[in-house]
Parts: structure tokens; C-alpha cells; sequence
């Protein structure tokens, strides 16, 4: 949450001033869709958080006004929809399908190995952003597993030995865990 | 450029021409892009194909293409050589050079790259020939390796959108009579009748009805949906229009997985390339009919694949399933009648119109007519999707077209239904597959997910693994699910870890009879289905994680201890390098040994080791 400031650098200094340029990027991707129906929702926050890759508190704002629904709907919605983002996402992503052909594979090891090799839990991101830990439920490769996908590039036939070689050509895991 | 066909006599003479500039003796080559096969590589072999055809077959008239997914996941990256039907298994870039200079422009086979049917040790040249294939009935998959699925006049040259041509001439009334003598029935997992839920929603009252493709695929282990709106949009989209038309809907939604973006980005130009038409928007093909789609992505939630949550999704609100007092057909999406079917189910819809019902119900059994789908996957020689008549036996399935559990490992389960679904023993394999039977026996088809499993696999672990995904994803609105599904995932760690007792197995089924006649959805009344099915059949994996404090698949962490085989070992200390906690130690050249204060069973030593020395007791 800290980071936030990073990327709304402008949301404190006041509505009435000039929008911002991250306010701007929002309303831009806010004009393909109708004033006032809620019916977009859940598209116009996957379209936020392709610009911003999570979902800034004040896009939420702005998403809710245009969309002429409570920000508390809003919240509810973004929070309840396990692909949404609230906070900051990683330079990097590693991302370890735990679906259950890759479950009986052997997905559970490897996803321990990322954790105990970066020491970032499933679900996290490292305190400096250089990577998100994360799992999804099956991407539909399941001839491929145990898969794991790094920066959306998918890896299959997973070894504890190269995806700990892999993961380190990323991000510095020297002396992380 | 843009053409837009007037009415149905316009559709055919496109598609004559379209047949008529094609040589049919033309040379394509046609490069499995599904998603497996594109994790491979595919995309590489396709740039590499198109850089050594312009090089040296300059002259020689050849198409290429990426398809969609061909269905033999395990012989990826797949080429399929038009018209011969040769194909090529495991392809990568440096197989390139040779396949143009041999085969296609040579016409000779390259040998190395063709499959081998294990039990005669022969190579098969063609489609036909591949044990995996010969068992199938592809009636849904077959286009997807003939079509380039990015074209719409592709799939008008091979027939698309003959039988929304053929539907606008019988009438809303004989379509939907059609599709309910056919015995179609919901391939999502339920199994209701089509042509039933087809009619309830053309019987109500309104004049402006929805219709919703289902594409929310959220059971691991099952891509058959995502297969289809990858390499076949155009036949998914077709059956909409002709449902939509059954029905009297207007407008349409395809509400389909974020986790498939490549079958978002098909299907959105699929629906552009059919407004283009005229098969799609005002006056389809001339007529009266008006009829739009959009495509909405959902945003990771298991349980929207349920009809109302889905809805509940497309209103742009959380996905929580709701009463239903009156029928979605009735008041569905903002409170008007609404249909929805699954991708699968829609695939079917052109076929049944242009073929007939009397086609479509002599395939399968008298109550699952048709084929089916399924992706085999997990423990299996040859993954991939199978597509059999209904009532094909489980055995059929895993071991013919599967060819069974690889590195003569003992079949152990096969579980169906994903995560609704359970586990079958293997006295359970001459089962014939299909809506009815499975339930009986405390499984489901449900989408057809398949995921083979050997002892190598802890039935208890894979019951826990269920229970630990349906709780994260219970959408929280019943007491029972929310909190019950969190108290069997609980109490199944117990017996996991080790904490189990006779006692823990009785209060796991107490509450998961609460959990089943006590939540709103079938997220929450089918969760129970993988720990009763295990309890049912594997009781003996349960007893001895209770009684003896054993795990005996070698899985559950807490209850299993790795040493090495001094026998074996010869010190070649690979397996204290990659160890991460340092608790492998030995000299050089001698049996090596494990600490085991300090291991944490992650199993590297045994992965890295070459002798096979490492043991789990």
C-alpha cells in the first residue's frame, strides 16, 4: 500500500486541479464505455489493471463515478474476483499452476521451492517489486505439467533444478531466503 | 472489400467461390497452435516454416497455418500436412529445413518425426493410424486442425454457417423442435436437457431475451472449451445465432475465462468478421432476425460458472449464485429471460441442425446421445483431448486412447468431474461414460475433466487438494459452504499431518452431509463429492494416515521420511549440492546419508538423483 504515492502522484493535491496523467490514462479507457451502467464493471477493471497491472484506489474512484455505482460496490466487486489486484503487482511474475493434473505432477514442490528460493509466499510481492509469487487453477496446458509461467511465458515439464535456475535468471535470489 | 451476404442463396454462392479458388490438391501445413502446443513452441516452428517455405518453396503453392488445438497434447508441437494427412510429432525449429526439403517438396516421409503406436511398434504416417485418434469419433474437433481459425472464410468454405442458413428456412419452432428430439443435453456438466431450457425461455414472456455461452471453463484440469473457442470460433458463435433465433434473442454474451486470452481475442474477432457479413446484427442473412453478442471476460471466480453468479457477473455485481424462485429462462440477466449453455453445447447446435436429430441421437446411449469431450490429463502415456461417443467405457478412454499410466506405474484412480466430481477405483473402468452412470457411482461426468492418477498419488492429499481450492472459491453467501468446506479442508490437514483420528473420519462425513443438503448451489452441494468418493473407495489410504501414521502413496509430508540406499548410492553428492538446507552429507565416492533434523522433505535428492537411490518411507 505504501506504494501507492508512486503511481498517483498527483490523486492528494486536490479534485479541482489539473487531472493527472494516471487520471487521465483512467478516463481515457473509461470513454469505451456507457455513463452510468454498471454492466462493464468487471471489464473496465480488467482495462485498468492492464494500464496500471493493479488497481489504484483513485482509477476505482473514478471507474465508480462513471459507471454510476457505490464505490462500495465497486470494492466488493474487485475484491471478491480472485485476478484483481489491490496493491502493487512485482517487475516480475512467477506464477505456478496448481491445477490438479499439475497438482498430481508435483506443482505443490515446485511452488515451495519458488517460495523457499525468493522468499516470497504465493500471493505476495517482494518488498523492493521485483516479483509476485502467485498460483492459478489450471491454464488449460495440462499435457505440459507441472507448468509455471514466468512473466507469461509458460514452462513446461517443470523441474525443482531449472526452475530454480530460471526464477534466478529473473530476480537476484542470492541471499533472500 | 466487405461484403454482406443478403440472404441464404448470397451465403452459398460465397461459399462456391471460396471452394472454387482453393485447389483441394493444395499443400498446407498446419501447425497445432493450441495452447499446449504453443508452450512448446509452436509459434516459433510456424515463423520458421514460413521463413524456409519462402526461402526454398518459393515456386510450390503451400498454406500455412496455426490451428487450434488438434487434440494430442502430448505429441506437441503436432504438424498436420494437407492433403496427404501426414503428421509430425514433437516439431521444432530445427526439424524445418528438413520438412520442406523432404516432404513437401520432396514428398518423402521424415520418419524420425512420426508417432509410434507402442503395442505393435509401428509408426503411424496418418491421423487415422495414431492410436490416440483411431478410438475417437471427432465430430466437434474435427474442424479445429483443418481450419485456420483466425478466418471466417475459412470456416464458410468448410461448411460454416450453413446451418444458421438452414435454421432461418425451418423456423424458430422446427430448430428448437429439432435440438429437443436430438436428446442434446447441457455438456457443462448438468446435464438438462437443451431443448427444454431452450423452449421454457422461448415460452416467456418478453421482448428482449439473452442468450450466454458459457466459457467460464473453471474446472482444473478440463480445456475442452477453451479448445473449442480457440480453434473453432466461428462454430461456437453459429450455434448461438441459431439458439438465439430458436429463442427470439437479441442480444448475446460469451462470458468467458481470463485465463484464456488467446479464446477471448478468437472469439472477439470471430463476432467482428460475422457483423461483417451481415451473420451477425441487423437482418441476418436478410431476414428479420436481429441478433448481437459481446464478450465479457470474467475475473477468476470458480463459482461464476454457475448460471445465476455468471449473470450476477455480467451486471457488473460480485458472483454470488441466488435463489432461483422463478427460472432463469424466465428472469435471468437484468430480469429477463435468459438462456445459457455451454461452449460445448453450443458447438453442437449447427451440427445437429444441417445433420439432424436422428444423426445426433444414434451416437452415444439412448439417455447421452452424442459425442463428448474429454481432456485427459495427469497420469497418463498420451494427454490430451478425447472426443467419444457417450457411453464410452472409462477403460476405452484411459487406457485406449490414453494408453494408461506411464513408467509402469499401477492405475491407483481417475477422477471426473473436476472438482464436483470424485475419484473411481479401477474395478470402476468398464463404466460406460455418460450423465447418468457416474452419479451413480458418487462421481459425475460433469465437464469432462479426466485426470488419471497412480500409487504414486495420495487419494488423501488429492481430497484435501479439492477441498482447499472449493473453500477459497466458495463465494461465502451459505454458512454451510463457507464455513464447513474450511472445516473439512481443516480436517483433512489433520489427518495429513498426522493429527487424524477414527473420530476425524466421522465428523469429515457428518459435515459433509451437512455441506451437501444445506447450500444453495451445486459449487457447495457437489463439494463434498471428492472426500466421500475417496472415503468410499480408498477408506484403506485413510486408515492407515489415522491408524498407522502412514502415508502409503510417499506424499503427505509430515508423515513420510526420505533416506538413502547406501546399496545404491555410489557418492556421486549431486544430491547434497541441490540440497537447500544442507542435510545431505557424505564423501566423495561414498554412500551418501540424510540428516534428518534437518531435511524438509521437498524431495530434490530424490528428483536430482540418477540411481534411484533416494527412498520415501
Amino acid at each position: 500500500m505504501r506504494e501507492e504515492d508512486r503511481s498517483t502522484p498527483a490523486s492528494d493535491a486536490g479534485a479541482q486541479a489539473e487531472p493527472s496523467s494516471d487520471a487521465r490514462r483512467v478516463a481515457a479507457l473509461l470513454q469505451e464505455y456507457p455513463r452510468g451502467d454498471p454492466g462493464g464493471l468487471v471489464d473496465v477493471l480488467h482495462d485498468i489493471q492492464a494500464e496500471f497491472r493493479y488497481l489504484p484506489e483513485d482509477a476505482l474512484r473514478q471507474a465508480a463515478q462513471h459507471l454510476g455505482v457505490p464505490r462500495a460496490q465497486l470494492y466488493g466487486v474487485a475484491s471478491f474476483y480472485r485476478g484483481f489486484h489491490m496493491s502493487p503487482r512485482g517487475e516480475h511474475t512467477c506464477t505456478v499452476c496448481v491445477g490438479t493434473a499439475c497438482h498430481v505432477r508435483g506443482a505443490p514442490r515446485l511452488l515451495e521451492q519458488v517460495e523457499r528460493d525468493t522468499g516470497v509466499a504465493a500471493g505476495a510481492t517482494a518488498v523492493d517489486l521485483s516479483l509476485t509469487v502467485e498460483e492459478v487453477g489450471c491454464v488449460g496446458a495440462c499435457a505440459l505439467g507441472p507448468l509455471v509461467i514466468l512473466d507469461g511465458e509458460y514452462h513446461g515439464h517443470m523441474t525443482g533444478e531449472r526452475l530454480s535456475r530460471l526464477v534466478g535468471k529473473l530476480v537476484d535470489t542470492e541471499g533472500r531466503s | 472489400m466487405s461484403v454482406r451476404l443478403q440472404d441464404p442463396a448470397a451465403l452459398t454462392r460465397y461459399r462456391e467461390d471460396l471452394v472454387a479458388a482453393r485447389d483441394p490438391r493444395q499443400k498446407a501445413l498446419a501447425v497445432c497452435g493450441g495452447t499446449g502446443c504453443r508452450a512448446l513452441g509452436a509459434l516459433d516452428v510456424v515463423a520458421a516454416l514460413r521463413a524456409e517455405v519462402a526461402a526454398h518453396a518459393a515456386g510450390c503453392d503451400v498454406g500455412l497455418r496455426a490451428t487450434g488445438c488438434q487434440g494430442f497434447c502430448q505429441g506437441g508441437p503436432m504438424l498436420l500436412l494437407v492433403p496427404e494427412g501426414i503428421v509430425y510429432q514433437h516439431v521444432g525449429v530445427g526439424d524445418v529445413a528438413e520438412i520442406v526439403e523432404k516432404t513437401l517438396l520432396g514428398g518423402e516421409i521424415v520418419e524420425r518425426l512420426l508417432c509410434t503406436d507402442p503395442e505393435t511398434d509401428l509408426q503411424c504416417v496418418r491421423e487415422e493410424e495414431i492410436p490416440f485418434y483411431q478410438r475417437q469419433q471427432r465430430v466437434l474437433l474435427r474442424d479445429n486442425g483443418l481450419l485456420d481459425p483466425t478466418s471466417i472464410d475459412a470456416s464458410i468454405a468448410l461448411g460454416g454457417y450453413a446451418a444458421l442458413a438452414r435454421a432461418l428456412e425451418m423456423g424458430p419452432e422446427a430448430v428448437l423442435h429439432e435440438i429437443k428430439r436430438s436428446g442434446l443435453r447441457g455438456r457443462g456438466g448438468a446435464g438438462f436437457p437443451t431443448g427444454r431450457k431452450w423452449e421454457a425461455c422461448r415460452r416467456a414472456q418478453g421482448d428482449l431475451k439473452y442468450v450466454i455461452c458459457n466459457a467460464d471453463e473453471g474446472d482444473p484440469g478440463a480445456f475442452m472449451d477453451d479448445a473449442l473457442l480457440e480453434g473453432n470460433p466461428h462454430g461456437v458463435l453459429e450455434g448461438m445465432i441459431i439458439g438465439a433465433f430458436a429463442m427470439g434473442a437479441r442480444e448475446g454474451h460469451v462470458y468467458v475465462r481470463e485465463e484464456y486470452p488467446v479464446a477471448v481475442e478468437r472469439i472477439t474477432r470471430a463476432i467482428e468478421q460475422a457483423r461483417g457479413l451481415g451473420l451477425l446484427g441487423e437482418a441476418i442473412l436478410g431476414s428479420e432476425f436481429c441478433f448481437d453478442v459481446r464478450v465479457s471476460r470474467g475475473g477468476g471466480a470458480f463459482v461464476c460458472g454457475e448460471a445465476s453468479a455468471m449473470m450476477a457477473s455480467l451486471e457488473g455485481r460480485r458472483g454470488v449464485p441466488r435463489r432461483r424462485l422463478t427460472h432463469l429462462s424466465e428472469r435471468g440477466l437484468w430480469g429477463r429471460p435468459t438462456n445459457l449453455n455451454n461452449v460445448e453445447t453450443w458447438a453442437n447446435v449447427p451440427h445437429i441442425v444441417l445433420r439432424g436429430a436422428d444423426w445426433f441421437s444414434s451416437i452415444g446411449t439412448e439417455g447421452s446421445t452424442g459425442t463428448k469431450i474429454f481432456s485427459l490429463v495427469g497420469k497418463v502415456v498420451r494427454t490430451g483431448l478425447v472426443e467419444v461417443p457417450m457411453g464410452t467405457t472409462l477403460r476405452e478412454i484411459v487406457f485406449g486412447a490414453g494408453g494408461g499410466v506411464p513408467g509402469g506405474r499401477a492405475f491407483k484412480a481417475v477422477q471426473t468431474g473436476g472438482p464436483s466430481g470424485g475419484c473411481l477405483p479401477a474395478d470402476k473402468l468398464d463404466l460406460p461414460v455418460d450423465f447418468d452412470t457416474l452419479a451413480a457411482e458418487g462421481s459425475m461426468m460433469g465437464s469432462g475433466g479426466m485426470i488419471v492418477m497412480d500409487e504414486d498419488t495420495c487419494m488423501v492429499d488429492v481430497a484435501r487438494y479439492f477441498l482447499r481450492f472449493l473453500a477459497s472459491e466458495s463465494c461465502g453467501n451459505c454458512t454451510s459452504c463457507r464455513d464447513g468446506l474450511a472445516i473439512l479442508r481443516d480436517l483433512l490437514g489433520d489427518i495429513t499431518e498426522g493429527r487424524g483420528t477414527r473420530e476425524t473420519l466421522t465428523l469429515v462425513e457428518e459435515i459433509a452431509d451437512t455441506v451437501e443438503a444445506t447450500s444453495l448451489c451445486a459449487l457447495g452441494t457437489s463439494a463434498v463429492n471428492p472426500v466421500l468418493s475417496t472415503l468410499r473407495y480408498f477408506r484403506d489410504e485413510y486408515l492407515a494416515h489415522v491408524d498407522d501414521k502412514h502415508c502409503p502413496a510417499g506424499v503427505c509430508k509430515a508423515l513420510i521420511s526420505f533416506t538413502i540406499d547406501a546399496e545404491r548410492c555410489n557418492g556421486c553428492a549431486l544430491c547434497a549440492v541441490h540440497c537447500p538446507k544442507g542435510a545431505v552429507v557424505g564423501e566423495k565416492k561414498r554412500p551418501h546419508a540424510i540428516t534428518q533434523e534437518l531435511c524438509i522433505k521437498c524431495g530434490i535428492c530424490k528428483d536430482v538423483c540418477r540411481r534411484d537411490a533416494v527412498l520415501v518411507h
